[in-house]
């Protein structure tokens, strides 16, 4: 199980590597990627930012909390950071287990959770030059 | 220079301090990424939130927006005690 900010691009293939092994007779990979619109407008890129420490505290948390619920060992999210262009990943959520349905499930849990918790920000690059902070995050449960 | 008593062997302070972050476009209101605020012992996070309402570009924060105290999302009635991070989040949007 591992999680990790990267500044450079996710190497996918790696990540699958990285948790597969002859055990396991299925891999779920779940990709996000920036999109060339957003409700309705013309976007060039997504620059990503976060509260670091706290993000990787969250993404641990998540991991540990989707290994427990589906009893996934083999479990690896990578989420960049920084100015990514038009169809550049931008989160990797890669599960391998012996049977689909706990990575499947797994998977789903973390990258919902994912958006829910933890803190990273985009500001998204229009072709007509603006930009502007997406708030599309809701707040999470129990909080004040 | 600050007021302190002496008393049993402790040099307690009138105020302390605690780090405020702020990111994204709750960064860009206030026009800095991070605030040392000193405040009085016993303050809470609605406290250093009234703090930071009120600074130039406060206005554009919500009124209750999201805190984070040591990166753990925190209530509004979370009691500082000097040194912490507190963390003001705007609404989350990763993936």
């Amino acid at each position: 199980m591992r999680v990790a900010l990267v500044d450079g691009p996710i190497d996918v293939s790696a990540l699958i590597s990285e948790v597969s092994d002859d055990s396991c007779g299925a891999a779920t990979v779940f990709l996000g990627c920036v999109r060339d619109v957003n409700e309705g407008r013309a976007v060039t890129g997504i620059e990503y930012s976060a509260y670091r420490s706290m993000a990787e505290r969250e993404m641990t948390a998540i991991a540990r909390e989707a290994a427990e619920r589906f009893g996934v060992a083999h479990l690896v999210v990578e989420h960049r950071l920084g100015t990514l262009g038009l169809g550049d990943v931008s989160v990797a959520i890669v599960v391998a287990h012996p049977h689909r349905a706990p990575a499947l499930d797994a998977m789903r849990f973390a990258i919902e959770q994912l958006k829910r918790r933890v803190p990273i920000w985009k500001l998204e690059l229009y072709v007509d030059g603006t930009r502007e902070w997406i708030g599309a995050g809701s707040i999470p449960d129990g909080v004040r | 220079m600050g007021v302190h008593a002496r008393r049993a062997g402790y040099i307690l302070s009138e105020t302390m301090t605690v780090t405020v972050l702020l990111f994204a476009s709750y960064a860009d209101a206030l026009g800095k990424s991070a605030i040392e605020l000193d405040v009085a012992p016993g303050s809470t996070v609605r406290d250093i939130l009234g703090t930071l309402l009120s600074m130039p570009g406060g206005d554009r924060l919500p009124p209750r927006p999201l805190v984070a105290v040591n990166q753990e999302y925190a209530s509004a009635n979370t009691t500082l005690h000097g040194g912490e991070e507190v963390a003001v989040i705007p609404p989350v949007a990763g993936g």
